[in-house]
């Protein structure tokens, strides 16, 4: 049974979505992990911990959808690029082990520093591991028949660690973006300075990688930048311009929720623009969607399970954030 | 130094140490949310503080193991694609679509109540609450549902077809779904999630119960209540798992019979008529180079009239199968062997104890308590030992019958594999075991009147008066 084209389209729009939905998602809560060096022990960690405690598990769940959704809609991409991005997609899990327990652990332990370290080191080493992987699928992997025949380093360039990086800048401009919104006094004046060098360096890292994108193969030069698509792609750059500057607007007049919307917008026209490049491409040069979709009848069992599931979780997602809504304290819920 | 062979052996001993540390989470977070909902609906139906106390006693330690289990739950999600990335490919459009229904209608549901059932009781209001809580017990059952659905259907497969590319691709969900020992592996693995937390809840009421004795107290009423919970649950529950798992091997020898060949010990066959039946062998030594078993202490004819209701009936030993067929009998003879063992256990605990609390002495039993004890974390051995027997004897195949293991695995290098297994060993030994013993030091404390729930932040180091009594040690702990 084949692949239905108009449905593979449908799932890679779910799938980008599902991706998306964890950068919004769990971008800040990872961006927490990330920033927590810069924040004064106790109270201001505490803090920032409570704001994520009740909705991290929730948020991380996005990525078992991400991933597999990919498996089950995209089996034959999944099943190449999970061995070609072993050892990031491994440092990740690993990484998000540590971070994960660290919610629960820090509130049982008298040895807080080794989990504070545990959720921080975590935290990062799964962002920048998610950036490597971003890197790694961009630049493109060597196939062979239907499996990955590179090596076990081939992910491993320049290139990868430029979007290593560039990911965990914007999570952690998320994370402080957040801090923002969901905490007052000192705790919220230190998450404005951090937005601040956060912003910057997340902008720095959008433009280094937008420029270093379109020399990896000629095809998406010619995307960029040749007519007509250069007209299509064109407002995604003047976009961005126009978002960092409202950005640094919001954080002079220090407004709340602003900055964090603003920055999520900066990764939305950044996830277009990826996708600008990659489409149709499942895995670049190699693989289009069509030739990795599963079958006609997988497709539409799964669509009637995201078409019915997904808008009942968006409900109960939004119900359980309005429970702890407002500005939090270092106390806690109990 | 490192060949082909050995790259899938190294993902081979990665995929059954990631799960098989994995389930000892969800064994426990399945039986222990139901134990939940249960515990607050007994304080909202009889207001007694008692319930609410346990409730929170519990919802501590269940706060810990649900984020073990989410942690290590998402490593496995990933673990398909990075170790067997052929298996990934080739029965991906059959599984898949199961295992991203487990996310649709399980994953989120338990993750997006958690916190409102660790947090928010004071937030939402008592209803609410109970709600949130049956929501994350809801969620657990359906999670067990599909992936049980899953492995199922690796070990019985129907309702598929194979298209040019050798992929698998369904041609029915509901016989996907619902593949002859799906049903009964679902009611064996829930019942075995209810004992294991049944005897974990029991071990640390016994616990409590010796030392208050020794300590010349008397128990309080909350450890009365939760040990006498835990020996009913032993005692309903075990009787009917040793029938459902009967049921269940009888299905397995009508769809595989090389794995019951090989948990019985039988390398040869049995012709059958009168005294060719097959015996039930106890003990033994398999030796699978020779294909003997040796020392065998062994009962005739039992064997077929357990399987095959009928004393002379015959069996197929693993001589009827092709030698590349044929599972390991060393492990799953002896796992199985365990768990079965096991069962009978908690059937004599369960049994003991109706006696007991006949005779009045269910709280001051000193010798039931001491076995409770011994009793507590066998749910855990005997439920990995289940799985082994399961896993173990569908090999040489990940899909029975039809995909080989040698033929599922991901094109890798075995230091990368080995790398990373060395990774998982320490990362899961360290986490995990930092988990346990704080989910000891809690289990350690004598639930009391005016518990906590589970705090976060600067609260727990903070010492918190509980109620009139004394002050919560939980509050202290220390690693
Ligand atoms: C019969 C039950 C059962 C079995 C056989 C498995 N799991 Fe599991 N899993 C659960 C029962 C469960 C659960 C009860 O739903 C968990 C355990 C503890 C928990 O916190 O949720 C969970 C958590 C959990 C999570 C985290 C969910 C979240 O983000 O909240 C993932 C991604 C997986 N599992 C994936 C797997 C995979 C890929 C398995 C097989 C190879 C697997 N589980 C076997
Ligand atoms: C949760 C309890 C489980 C345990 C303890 C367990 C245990 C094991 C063990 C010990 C092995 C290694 C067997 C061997 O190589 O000889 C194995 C292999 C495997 N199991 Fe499981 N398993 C569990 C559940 C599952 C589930 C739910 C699935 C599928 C969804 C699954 C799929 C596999 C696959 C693909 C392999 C790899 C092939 C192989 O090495 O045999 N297992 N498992
Ligand atoms: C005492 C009587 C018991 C019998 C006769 C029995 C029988 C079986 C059989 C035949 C299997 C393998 C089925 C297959 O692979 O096709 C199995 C698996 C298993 N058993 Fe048991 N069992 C018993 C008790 C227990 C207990 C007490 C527990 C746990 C507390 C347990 C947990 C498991 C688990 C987790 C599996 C693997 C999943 C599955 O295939 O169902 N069993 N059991």
């Amino acid at each position: 049974m084949a692949p239905n084209d108009t449905l593979t389209l449908i799932w890679a729009g779910i799938i980008g979505l599902a991706i998306f939905g964890y950068v919004v998602m769990d971008g800040f809560d990872l961006g927490i992990g990330i920033l927590f060096p810069w924040l004064d022990k106790g109270e201001h960690r505490d803090t920032a911990v409570n704001t994520i405690a009740p909705v991290w598990d929730g948020n991380e769940t996005w990525l078992v959808l991400g991933g597999g959704g990919l498996f089950a809609a995209f089996p034959l991409a999944y099943a190449i690029l999970m061995p070609a991005v072993y050892a990031p997609v491994i440092a990740m899990l690993l990484g998000l082990v540590f971070r994960g327990v660290a919610f629960e652990y820090r509130a049982r332990t008298t040895r807080l520093w080794i989990w504070d370290a545990a959720f921080a080191g975590g935290s990062t080493l799964a962002a920048f591991s998610q950036g490597v992987v971003l890197g790694a699928v961009l630049q493109g992997v060597s196939v062979t028949g239907r499996s990955y025949s590179g090596g076990w380093w081939e992910w491993l360039s320049p290139f990868s660690v430029l979007t290593g990086v560039s990911v965990v800048a914007g999570y952690a401009l998320l994370g402080s973006c957040w801090l923002i919104y969901r905490t007052e006094h000192g705790l919220q004046d230190k998450a404005f300075a951090l937005a601040k060098l956060t912003g910057i360096a997340t902008l720095v890292a959008v433009l280094a990688v937008s420029a270093a994108t379109p020399f990896l193969n000629t095809d998406y030069f010619s995307r960029w930048f040749t007519m007509p698509g250069m007209a299509f792609v064109a407002p995604v750059p003047i976009l961005v311009v126009v978002t960092a500057v409202l950005f640094i607007r919001a954080l002079q007049n220090r407004a709340e929720i602003q900055p964090f919307l603003l920055a999520l917008l900066l990764f939305l026209l950044s996830f277009t623009g990826l996708g600008i490049s990659m489409f149709p491409w499942a895995i670049p040069g190699k693989v289009t969607i069509y030739q990795a979709a599963t079958a006609e009848n997988s497709q539409i069992f799964m669509l009637i399970g995201v078409g019915v599931m997904l808008p009942i979780i968006i409900g109960y997602t939004a119900y359980a954030y309005w429970i702890f809504r407002g500005k939090v304290g270092h106390e806690g819920y109990h | 130094m490192f060949d082909t062979v050995s790259a899938i052996d190294l993902a081979r001993a990665q995929f059954a140490f990631t799960i098989s540390f994995h389930f000892i989470f969800p064994s426990f977070t399945i039986g222990l949310a139901s134990y939940l909902t249960v515990l607050e609906g007994l304080w909202l139906r009889t207001g007694r503080d008692v319930f609410l106390n346990l409730f929170k006693y519990w919802l501590k330690i269940f706060a810990i193991t649900f984020g073990m289990g989410v942690v290590s739950g998402i490593v496995m999600a990933y673990q398909f694609g990075t170790n067997w990335a052929v298996f990934s490919d080739k029965a991906g459009p059959v599984i898949g679509p199961l295992m991203a229904y487990e996310v649709l209608t399980a994953f989120f549901l338990e993750a997006g109540f958690l916190g409102v059932m660790l947090f928010g009781l004071e937030r939402v209001g008592k209803r609410l609450h109970f709600i949130a809580t049956c929501m994350v017990a809801l969620g657990t059952a359906i999670s067990a549902f599909w992936i049980i659905a899953v492995n199922s259907w690796m070990q019985t497969p129907q309702g598929y077809a194979i298209n040019a590319q050798g992929q698998f691709y369904t041609t029915s969900w509901l016989q996907v779904i619902f593949n002859p020992s799906m049903p009964y592996r679902l009611v064996h693995v829930l019942l075995a999630a209810y004992l294991t937390t049944a005897l974990v809840v029991g071990g640390a009421g016994a616990w409590h119960l010796l030392k208050d004795r020794r300590e010349g107290r008397t128990p309080r009423e909350g450890t009365r209540i939760m040990f006498s919970m835990a020996m009913w649950m032993a005692v309903i529950v075990a009787p009917i798992q040793i029938v459902v798992g009967d049921e269940h091997g009888l299905n397995t020898l009508a769809h595989q019979p090389a794995k019951i060949a090989a948990m019985e010990g039988h390398y040869k066959s049995f012709p059958g008529g009168p005294g060719g039946g097959a015996p039930l062998i106890l003990f033994g030594i398999p030796d699978d180079k020779a294909q003997v078993m040796r020392h065998k202490i062994e009962i005739p004819a039992l064997g077929s009239m357990i399987l095959k209701h009928d004393s002379d009936a015959a069996m197929a030993g693993l001589d009827s199968f092709p030698a590349a067929d044929r599972a390991p009998v060393s492990i799953t003879f002896w796992s199985f062997r365990i768990m079965v063992g096991i069962g009978f256990g908690i059937l004599f605990m369960g049994l003991w104890s109706v006696v007991a609390r006949f005779n009045g002495s269910l709280a001051s039993s000193g010798w039931l308590h001491r076995l409770a004890l011994l009793m507590g974390p066998m749910g855990f051995v005997a439920v990995i030992a289940g799985w082994v027997t399961t896993e173990v004897g569908r090999q040489p195949f990940t899909v029975f019958g039809l995909l080989r293991t040698t033929q599922s695995a991901s094109p890798l290098d075995a230091p990368a594999v080995a790398a990373s297994l060395i990774a998982f060993i320490i990362t899961y030994f360290v986490v995990f075991g930092v988990g346990t013993w704080f989910i000891i030091k809690l289990m350690g404390h004598e639930p009391h009147p005016g518990e906590t729930g589970p705090t976060r932040g600067e609260a727990p180091r903070v010492p918190i008066l509980g109620g009139a009594v004394d002050i919560d040690p939980v509050a202290q702990l220390a690693e």
